[in-house]
């Protein structure tokens, strides 16, 4: 007997949604196992999780805080990896989004909340893309890998943010105070420039929706819109499935990449604004390198399959074993267990993969190959 | 003379070179059979917790215990290795999104920090730690002494594995066959050469390199366990087997050349040199992208001598 793998010739619908789910199970399974070899009892872990993540007071707020950055750097790593463009760098572009919209604020402290909300808004994409032009600039004209660069470019935006905080009298640090000059920290953001939240359910475990999230359902339709509806967003996706078809067909490929590599940048920038304006309300470099945002975007996007919708659905997903994780940490729940399940979630994703794209049958070897399928592709 | 700053500085551009070779020595094995592992930071990372696991726990004789943590390590980045051989050369998946998983579950936030905690390893100084020996007082030459000599065994046993690696890849007939499966897998095929075989192996074998790469820091360099300790090394690694041509010899230099950039800080710092210290961090990261915008520029992929064949499956029947 032995097992051989052919390709489909049709993908059933069902398995859109049978193959996603069935990682995740396996991901599950495969962290369980992990949890038992280094003696820990995966059921009472997964039980306390789950609580933590989507059941306990507040859960659900907190998992959307945590989902809010993900769903950005979802988006952004979607937005370019679709074109096979491989941005690994939103970690750094949603510091520089944080560093511009934080700039943004304490300089137009007088204007009215909603203009400057939008201003920041802006300001993050602009600084987000700006970053991304780097990356997006090697690779369109001097062809560099831009895996390399973009990921070099996260731990040089990351010791900027340490530099404006820590090591100069930056515009964006507190300087009034003695103590302030002995714990650097942040200048606070003016009143106008956090952003609202809307308390949905008040009963029982209560939610609350951070303008965040909304502005990342609103980018996600943006971002379904120009893929799936405009000319640039079809061009994008030849050249992500072939870029010799692209280039026969006189698509600018140049222009595509920069171009996708920035708008990349700017969702993960506005990534950053939102952290500004929803949650920290000032230049926090601590907050924002923590928690590997632009990783496990990755991870978000990927599990997505690209797709902007799903990314925001899995981004409160994973955002909940973000939550869950930090909310956790101790002696029975080890910090880096949130990086192995999304790592392990991630490998099951890309097995389970092949089961789309092919079949797995077991063929007896015993005389001749049986020249019926075992099983049709139901289409 | 010996303690002059430039040769401070090439001294220990040697030592904090050595992980970056090692680590590179394994990527160039993996990509000359055709496999893009993009996990090289996690696997060090793993790598450089166990081998740091192994000399806290393992009791006897410094050198032996040494010798264990080396294995252990070496074991580790193989076991990290293997997932993505399964996934990328059995499963056919996307070799760079399943190197970035890799990265994502071994790396900073992921197994290896688990492990560290777990396994209550962190803020420990090492029991036993690679100390500088002398070959025959070589230590003593003017400039190159201490430079090449001053410096702990890990650094000497690299060198026997550039030149090793080198003469495999150029004289052997399993080298050969290595870069047919990198350059040509369906001509290596009808060799008669197993393709999956040779792509499994030498990616197992890249792991253990990286996690050996790992463990020099944290029995080496360090010596200590931190959660990220590697800061990105393993990308570097990535980059210097671009910068080298996926060449063994040319990974020595770059390397070396790398490192100085990584230990510059605190030769810098440990001299009363006062600019912001996030200035001279953010040189070996600047300086990975200025080369290899350098080597990219003008070349064509088969210029630099990539692989053909790197990150592709290589399936039979579809060709």
């Amino acid at each position: 007997m032995t097992i051989r793998i052919e390709r489909r010739l049709e993908q059933p619908h069902w398995l859109a949604v049978a193959v996603p789910s069935a990682s995740i199970v396996l991901a599950l399974l495969l962290t369980g196992a992990v949890l038992l070899v280094t003696g820990h009892d995966p059921v009472h872990a997964y039980h306390r999780l789950f609580d933590a993540a989507f059941v306990g007071k507040d859960a659900l707020t907190q998992t959307l805080v945590s989902a809010t950055p993900l769903a950005f750097t979802g988006l952004a790593a979607a937005a370019a990896f679709r074109m096979q463009l491989f941005n690994i760098g939103a970690e750094g572009q949603l510091y520089f989004g944080a560093i511009f919209a934080a700039a943004t604020a304490l300089y137009l402290h007088s204007w009215p909340s909603a203009l400057l909300i939008a201003a920041m808004v802006v300001a993050g994409a602009v600084g987000g893309a700006a970053w991304a032009a780097i990356p997006g600039v090697l690779r369109a004209f001097c062809r560099t890998n831009e895996i390399i660069t973009s990921l070099m470019l996260n731990y040089v935006a990351a010791l900027i943010l340490n530099y404006l905080i820590f090591d100069s009298l930056s515009y964006w640090r507190d300087t009034s105070t003695p103590e302030a000059k002995v714990f650097p920290q942040g200048k606070m953001l003016p009143g106008g420039a956090n952003w609202p939240s809307w308390g949905i359910v008040h009963s029982g475990p209560g939610l609350v929706i951070p303008l965040g999230f909304g502005v990342a359902v609103l980018v996600a339709v943006g971002l379904w819109a120009l893929y799936s509806r405009t000319r640039f967003g079809f061009e994008v996706q030849v050249l992500g499935d072939s870029p010799r078809a692209a280039r026969y067909a006189g698509i600018r490929t140049r222009r595509k990449i920069l171009a996708v590599m920035c708008l990349s940048g700017a969702i993960a920038g506005i990534g950053g604004a939102s952290q500004d304006g929803d949650f920290r309300h000032l230049l926090d470099p601590r907050g924002l390198q923590q928690a590997g945002y632009g990783y496990a975007g990755i991870v978000v996007a990927a599990l997505g399959r690209y797709n902007p919708f799903a990314v925001v659905l899995i981004s409160v997903l994973l955002g909940g074993l973000q939550n869950a994780g930090y909310a956790l940490q101790g002696a029975d729940f080890p910090s880096g267990l949130v990086g192995v399940m999304e790592g392990l979630i991630l490998f099951s994703a890309l097995g389970c993969e092949l089961l789309r794209r092919y079949r797995v049958r077991v063929v007896r070897r015993t005389g001749h190959e049986p020249t019926v399928p075992a099983t049709e592709p139901t289409s | 003379m010996n303690n002059g700053i430039v040769v401070v500085v090439a001294a220990s551009g040697v030592l904090y070179g050595t992980p970056l070779l090692f680590a590179a020595l394994g990527e160039l094995l993996a990509e000359r059979s055709g496999v893009l592992n993009l996990g090289v930071e996690g696997m060090m990372l793993v790598g450089a917790v166990m081998g740091f696991w192994a000399v806290q726990r393992v009791h006897g004789d410094s050198a032996i215990v040494l010798t264990a943590a080396i294995f252990v390590a070496a074991l580790a980045g193989a076991a990290m290795a293997l997932i993505h051989a399964f996934l990328v050369v059995t499963l056919r998946a996307n070799q760079i999104v399943s190197g970035l998983a890799l990265t994502i579950f071994a790396g900073a936030v992921g197994l290896s920090s688990y492990l560290g905690n777990d396994l209550n390893l962190a803020d420990k100084p090492a029991k036993h730690a690679f100390d500088q020996i002398s070959p025959f007082g070589l230590q003593k030459l003017p400039v190159v002494g201490p430079i090449l000599f001053g410096q702990p065994l890990l650094v000497y046993i690299s060198w026997v594995c550039v030149i090793l690696i080198a003469l495999y890849l150029s004289r052997t007939r399993p080298g050969l066959n290595v870069r047919a499966v990198g350059e040509s897998p369906a001509a290596a095929d009808a060799m008669g050469i197993n393709v999956a075989r040779y792509r499994y192996a030498h990616t197992i074998v890249g792991g253990a390199f990286a996690g050996v790469g790992g463990a020099c820091f944290s029995l080496m360099i360090t010596p200590q366990w931190v959660d990220g300790l590697t800061q990105g090394a393993g990308w570097i690694a990535i980059a210097l087997v671009i910068f080298a041509f996926w060449r063994p010899e040319l990974c020595l230099v770059g390397a070396y050349f790398f490192g100085a950039f990584s230990a510059l800080p605190f030769t810098l710092q440990a001299r009363g040199v006062t600019v912001a210290p996030e200035l001279f961090q953010a040189l070996p990261y600047v300086a990975t992208v200025v080369v290899l915008v350098i080597v990219s520029m003008g070349w064509t992929k088969r210029g630099l001598g990539a692989p053909a064949a790197l990150g592709t499956p290589y399936v039979r029947e579809e060709l």
